[in-house]
């Protein structure tokens, strides 16, 4: 069996008086592509930011690339591709070619760095934007520049929380099929965190439900074929199946 | 008029000094800007003015000749940063409260230590307002390394202050230690306040860390392109707000945030035919 690349074991974590997570237990395996689900308020934001060492574990294990992942140095191996992202502040200045450039985690000369944002750019069809400013993109267009940013200095595991918020419904499709390829053909492995299951199902090859604890962790394929009263009760909210025309 | 800032030696010192802080304060002004945290230079200049009360009110006292006070003026606005971080962990979810408070109490002590020092005089003025008053050799030499210390740190930390300043979740990720960062960047911010003061006064501080940076953001596609035009705004208006007001006998302060607004005011301006013209060209190749 492929040896996982993140570990978690036991994981429980606190605000204040309120418990977001308890008894997480999951390993996410190299090339795999893992949709977490789960209502709002469930605990996924701050599972990812535990994940991305950003928010300090309280009880638990979490084991990055092999190591703990409070002694991890990421080095560019985890990214991430943020809610924020969506909300950031679209007056700033800069030029997709800087905001690319942000996600170059080692040194580099001029020309190598104008080579990888090239073909970061590339990977996600927004080479011929390069030099445009960021506040003048669209929602769509500025997601993949973000999701540029994140895989520009190739990692192995790329982290998006809900990447789709403030994206038009017909560009939605495009960014799954889009991460899709990335998890295919350049090998990185993603985890998508989403509150809506019925989209992310056709394309993930791993389903964890998450509402404080893992309800479901498994092929995506099975959790559908379940009845819709056994899948509310997994995903922790009421679910109706939706049939997507694609 | 310019030949007078050639030929005496102080004033030659102020328009050397007016060069140095037209170039740091719109140089952090991007980054203070663009982080929207435009007030802390208000909170931090007014904490500055208790230093110098401070530091005349000692002078006036003591006759302490080591220290003077532009010295105090900065020891008062770094602490006056120190406070403001501390305060900001403190209310996680109400970041800006810190800089009313810094800045109300900044204002108490200045009040308590002018009265001390025997009430408001020329010098107490000159720093409300700012100045084309003689600027010495110490105080120059302690600009210019203020100066070389901001160029320094926004030269080595720039790429990551960049990123904090964009997104700091994801800066965090790959790695920027924010907190540090952020910790630093407001010392230095400190600094930057506290030098520019000489020449634009207490009340205006902010005006020169943000209405350059106003201006050239309407103006440049890039971030990198923000901070050359905001430097150039910056020194356009410190040079001609030093000579007007050293000309008209009007301190510094006002004449070079007038400057800089009416150069805010004429950029806008130009920016709104342009795009008229624009659009009616557009409608000229339509018909």
């Amino acid at each position: 069996m492929t040896q996982p690349i993140i570990s978690v074991r036991g994981v429980q974590h606190r605000y204040d008086r309120q418990t977001i997570l308890k008894d997480i237990k999951f390993d996410i395996v190299e090339g795999a592509f893992v949709g977490l689900v789960g209502p709002n308020g469930s605990g996924k934001t701050t599972l990812i930011k535990l994940l991305l060492g950003i928010e300090k574990l309280q009880k638990g294990q979490i084991t990055a690339f092999g190591h703990p992942i409070q002694k991890f140095k990421n080095k560019g191996r985890i990214s991430y591709v943020s809610q924020k992202a969506n909300s950031f502040n679209r007056g700033f200045p800069a030029t997709v070619k800087e905001v690319v450039s942000i996600g170059i985690v080692s040194k580099e000369n001029k020309q190598t760095k104008e080579n990888l944002v090239y073909n970061a750019l590339k990977q996600v069809n927004m080479e011929s934007y390069i030099d445009r400013n960021i506040g003048d993109l669209s929602g769509g267009q500025q997601q993949r520049v973000f999701i540029a940013r994140a895989i520009v200095s190739n990692p192995k595991l790329l982290i998006l929380d809900e990447p789709t918020v403030g994206v038009d419904s017909e560009n939605v499709e495009h960014f799954y099929r889009l991460l899709s390829k990335l998890n295919k053909e350049l090998g990185i492995t993603l985890v998508l965190v989403s509150h809506d299951i019925g989209a992310i199902t056709t394309y993930v090859t791993d389903l964890l439900c998450l509402n404080k604890t893992i309800h479901y962790h498994g092929d995506p394929g099975d959790f559908e074929n379940m009845p819709d009263e056994q899948r509310s009760k997994l995903y922790g909210h009421r679910i109706h199946t939706i049939t997507h025309d694609h | 008029m310019i030949e007078a800032f050639i030929n005496y030696t102080l004033l030659r010192n102020t328009l050397y000094a007016g060069l140095l802080v037209g170039l740091i304060a719109p140089l952090l002004g991007v980054f203070i800007v663009v982080r929207r945290q435009s007030m802390i230079a208000d909170g931090l200049s007014h904490v500055t003015l208790a230093g110098l009360a401070f530091g005349l009110f000692m002078q006036k006292k003591y006759t302490l000749l080591m220290f003077t006070p532009f010295h105090t003026g900065i020891l008062f606005s770094v602490i006056g940063a120190l406070i403001i971080e501390n305060l900001r962990d403190v209310y996680k979810a109400f970041q800006e409260i810190a800089i009313p408070i810094i800045l109300s109490v900044g204002v108490g002590l200045s009040i308590v230590f002018i009265a001390l020092a025997d009430g408001i005089n020329t010098d107490i003025y000159s720093y409300l307002f700012g100045s084309v008053a003689a600027i010495s050799n110490q105080d120059l030499t302690l600009i210019l390394w203020i100066s070389i210390l901001v160029i320094a740190f926004i030269l080595t930390f720039y790429k990551r202050l960049f990123a904090l300043s964009f997104d700091d979740e994801f800066a965090r990720v790959s790695g920027v230690k924010a907190k540090t960062l952020n910790f630093f960047f407001i010392l230095v911010t400190a600094l930057v306040v506290s030098a520019s003061i000489r020449i634009v006064g207490v009340l205006l501080v902010s005006a020169l860390m943000t209405l350059p940076v106003a201006t050239s953001m309407r103006v440049s596609n890039s971030f990198k392109q923000t901070i050359v035009y905001s430097i150039i705004y910056g020194e356009v208006a410190v040079v001609i707000g030093l000579i007007a007001g050293y000309y008209f006998e009007i301190p510094a302060g006002g004449t070079i945030v007038i400057t800089s607004a009416l150069l805010l005011g004429l950029t806008l301006l130009l920016k709104k035919v342009q795009l008229v013209l624009t659009i009616k060209k557009d409608d000229e190749h339509a018909a």
